[in-house]
């Protein structure tokens, strides 16, 4: 396969970026798409360019390292799948691919394709987690009885791996979805039950500070998630929100 | 082997954790509020040590290589976690478990951590519960199990195909937690390049932002390493791409021992090479194997016209397949031990039977289970008389429950429908259970240097079971060093800051300045992933599944060859201010040059064959590892020397009192 790569440069946080054209041949449809920007960069390298830097780690769809905006889409055309597990075999011969960072006010641009998403940490550290101690002295794993479809759910919210395709594929660059899901997966368990009411309000103080926009329910964000997280966290977020502010 | 001092607790082994934990010192919390620890990685081993120790009140300094703790590669572990909670009632214990571990680890390991890890393993269970991690439920409400090769009992917890990411983020919670608190600083998109030691003791690290190229300096009273193994020195494994052996090394470096490096695991289930492009593998979990049925064509024509294309597996009669696991050892079947699970894969392959375009996969076939699992739904769905189709997709939805995005990440990247046609895998390297040699607390060879998880070499002898690194990667962090530091820093509470503009900080910044100035100024002739290819060509050709004298010689040769041609010859761009993506690798690589080196080395040395180390001298008649308790029962713990091969051994004899010694047998 022979394509044309559009690709963001940009020196640094500071510098000015801009699209630049490269050429690439002799690409494989089982390749992944990570796996073909390891062939430009050695390319690169060899000609003695400066390689182009993006993030990934795991390849394996998990990690939530790897982003990128391929043709307009967070994660490129396929569904339900990262970067990273993108191959080659979706594009045809002879495509221009348009490549570029995450874009939102939250996510700066570090270098090239790399973008800085620690808000998500922040988001998590205002309230993200259940306060208990490792003692080892908590009760027995099995003393709490859960329902199975609230332990699916939570589960299920549990996938997010924090990559940030939701807020890249919002026009508000929304984290609402991300947010939610980290809301709802402890909302559903008793164990999160306690710490619900400041959790949810917390959570929510830290995602508007860092600069994410509001959801206006278009869904895009869904639709992109490589893991199919459900807009339904954001509802019950909503509920869990409205009801945390009520109470006071 | 005198030097080398486990400092194991005396005692009947169910008592030496409790006994010890009684016996050693405590640090009163008004004094921890005055000492700092930092943690080198943040995966469950790190992430969890980090968050117990702030809670406990240490000031904790976290780093990761990673823009995020979240995203070590703990978070791809995809099977389960091991606990020996018996809620199945089907016989198991902390005995059991020790057992199993001690034999899977083809009684390469001490037995006393081992036992200690069994007996803490329920507390993990119970506590990542009250975290909030949503482990796989019954419509009871209550925990499921499944089982993991080597054993006979269900303890395996787990989240569907991703128990790493639940477990993680259950660590990392707990760290939020603390970072909230102002107790944890995390330093992430940082990499550690060197161990400080002032008077003998770790007082600190070295580090460099990755964005912005600083090189640090921070100091500590203790310094935890906990920053995984080493698998990829053979270039190609499940490891994340960032995984490395800086931390460990340049502790190795100076002056803690390295152990076992040559005990890799090559796990049997993943996803074979597609090309020359191939930049990592893919794990398929090991718990498909309780419902998957490994097999190859019985016949070489049918192999053939495989690899041909000419013939398809579902084509192939059920008298014409050969279940060779469970034809070999009837007992465990399709759930033996990794190991052996991959030697009899490669055994199959080498003799002509594999079945992909590279001749190199074995069939991974969920047929039956799907028929299996089919007419039991029927049943319980009213349906006594099911057709076929109805079998098969109510069979095809219990499957897909269990182990859905196992399915999906197959499909994706082979483009091939596993529900449909067997899957087809082969080992690849996936964990090394050799690391950072230390003693019952952790601690290694140098004071006030602790090494956790998969870092150290401790719990799994010569072969880990499915299961046991989540479990000792959280058994180390929470409930093992968060302890055991507290007795070597109960003597550093009137110590006060350890200042960072010594002298010895001074030579540290100075010795990496020079090495990555020395990396960057290379000749240019090749990119860093040139060496690196190469030398994971060596590893995985003459250091890998099976190993003989002869090609271990020639690889110690050819690494060392490989080391002065990188080192004269590489390609590094970019400057060192700047995020340099080829500088980190770089600095990686060299690491993985000396390491594979002292790898080769220490499997030439040890003339047996045990668990993922198989000698092809040392067999039995039917091609199973044959061990030498008489002379090799002991750890090979290596001090560094700049030329690998010169490295001194130090043996620590491995002592079995509570277990009998015997060979290994699934049979």
């Amino acid at each position: 396969m022979k394509l044309t790569l559009k690709i963001w440069r940009q020196e640094s946080a500071k510098a000015k970026g801009a699209m630049k054209t490269y050429q690439i041949d002799g690409i494989d449809g089982d390749m992944s798409f990570l796996e073909m920007l390891d062939v430009l960069n050695e390319d690169l390298i060899n000609k003695g360019e400066v390689p182009v830097e993006f993030d990934h780690d795991c390849r394996e769809g998990i990690c939530g390292s790897c982003s990128l905006q391929i043709n307009g889409e967070p994660h490129g055309p396929d569904r339900l799948v990262t970067t990273c597990q993108l191959h080659m075999r979706k594009f045809n011969d002879g495509d221009t691919i348009t490549i570029e960072p995450f874009r939102a006010t939250a996510f700066p641009v570090i270098q090239d394709l790399i973008v800085d998403r620690s808000a998500f940490d922040r988001i998590q550290q205002a309230g993200g987690y259940i306060s208990v101690n490792t003692s080892g002295n908590t009760v027995d794993a099995n003393a709490i009885p859960i329902e199975k479809q609230n332990a699916d759910d939570s589960f299920y919210a549990a996938t997010c791996i924090g990559c940030g395709a939701c807020v890249a594929a919002c026009k508000n660059a929304s984290a609402m979805l991300f947010t939610s899901a980290k809301v709802s997966q402890f909302a559903l368990l008793p164990q999160g039950e306690v710490e619900a009411t400041e959790r949810v309000q917390n959570m929510v103080r830290q995602m508007d500070l860092e600069g994410f926009g509001n959801c206006t329910n278009t869904g895009a964000c869904e639709i992109e998630c490589p893991k199919g997280i459900s807009l339904e966290n954001i509802a019950r977020m909503n509920r869990e929100y409205l009801s945390a502010v009520s109470k006071g | 082997m005198s030097e080398l001092k486990s400092n194991i607790p005396d005692g009947p082994l169910a008592q030496k954790w409790t006994k010890h934990k009684n016996d050693i010192n405590l640090v009163n919390p008004a004094n921890k509020r005055n000492i700092d620890v930092i943690v080198v990685g943040t995966g469950l081993a790190g992430g969890s040590a980090a968050a117990t120790l702030a809670e406990l009140g240490y000031n904790v300094k976290t780093f990761c290589y990673q823009d995020s703790p979240r995203r070590a590669h703990s978070i791809a572990a995809q099977g389960g976690i091991n606990a020996a909670k018996n809620y199945q009632g089907d016989g198991d214990s902390n005995y059991r478990l020790f057992y199993d571990t001690i034999k899977g680890g083809d009684y390469r390991s001490r037995e006393a951590n081992v036992y200690r890890l069994a007996e803490v393993s329920s507390n993990i269970i119970d506590q990542c519960v009250a975290q909030g991690v949503p482990f796989a439920r019954e419509y009871g409400g209550l925990l499921d199990n499944r089982s993991f090769g080597g054993v006979l009992v269900s303890r395996t917890f787990y989240a569907k195909g991703q128990t790493g990411q639940q477990l993680l983020l259950g660590a990392y919670s707990a760290m939020n937690r603390q970072i909230n608190r102002g107790k944890i600083q995390p330093f992430n998109r940082h990499e550690m390049l060197d161990l400080v030691l002032v008077d003998g003791k770790a007082r600190g690290i070295i580090a460099r932002d990755l964005v912005t190229g600083a090189i640090e300096r921070h100091s500590a009273h203790a310094v935890v390493l906990a920053s995984g193994g080493y698998g990829n020195v053979f270039f190609l494994s499940t490891n994340a791409m960032g995984s490395n052996v800086m931390a460990a090394w340049r502790a190795h470096r100076r002056g803690a021992y390295f152990a076992n490096p040559c005990y890799t695991q090559i796990h049997p289930t993943c996803i074979p090479v597609s090309g020359d492009h191939q930049s990592k593998l893919t794990l398929m979990s090991e718990s498909l194997r309780n419902d998957g049925r490994i097999w190859v064509p019985a016949k070489k024509e049918d192999a053939e016209a495989i690899r041909a294309g000419k013939l398809k597996p579902t084509e192939i009669k059920e008298e014409d397949r050969d279940y060779y696991l469970e034809r070999r050892y009837p007992a465990f079947g399709n759930l033996v031990p990794r190991d052996v699970a991959s030697r009899a894969a490669k055994e199959r392959c080498d003799a002509g039977f594999g079945v992909n375009k590279t001749g190199e996969a074995v069939y991974l076939d969920f047929k039956s289970a799907i028929i299996r699992y089919g007419k039991e739904e029927a049943l319980i769905n009213g349906n006594q008389n099911p057709t076929d189709q109805e079998v098969y997709d109510y069979g095809k939805k219990v499957v897909e429950n269990k182990y859905g995005n196992l399915f999906q990440m197959y499909e994706k990247i082979v483009d091939e429908d596993p529900y449909k046609t067997p899957m087809m895998i082969y080992p690849a390297v996936h964990y090394t259970m050799g690391g950072l040699w230390v003693d019952y607390n952790l601690q290694t060879t140098i004071p006030g240097c602790y090494a956790a998880g998969e870092a150290n070499f401790s719990d799994h002898g010569a072969n880990r079971l499915g299961a046991s690194a989540l479990m000792q990667g959280l058994a180390d962090g929470y409930f093992v060093l968060p302890y055991t530091i507290g007795d070597y820093l109960s003597k550093d509470i009137r110590t006060g800051k350890i200042p960072t503009d010594s002298p010895e900080f001074d030579q540290a910044e100075k010795d990496v300045r020079d090495r990555m100035t020395k990396l960057m100024s290379g000749k240019g002739t090749h990119s860093v992933d040139y060496y690196h290819k190469k030398l994971g060509k060596i590893m995985w050709n003459k250091c890998g599944m099976s190993r003989n004298a002869k090609e271990l010689q020639e690889a110690m040769d050819e690494i060392a060859e490989l080391r002065k041609d990188f080192w004269e010859n590489v390609k590094v761009p970019g400057t060192m201010d700047s995020k340099n993506a080829e500088l980190e690798k770089a600095g990686r690589v060299a690491d993985f040059l000396e390491l594979g080196e002292l790898f080769a080395k220490d499997a030439l040395t040890r003339n047996e064959s045990c668990g993922g180390h198989f000698r092809e001298e040392y067999q039995t008649p039917e091609g199973e590892a044959l061990r030498d308790d008489e002379n090799f029962s002991f750890v090979s713990a290596w001090e560094y020397n700049e030329n690998p091969r010169e490295a001194k051994l130090h043996k620590e004899e491995l002592v079995f009192e509570n277990i009998e010694v015997k060979t290994r047998s699934y049979k």
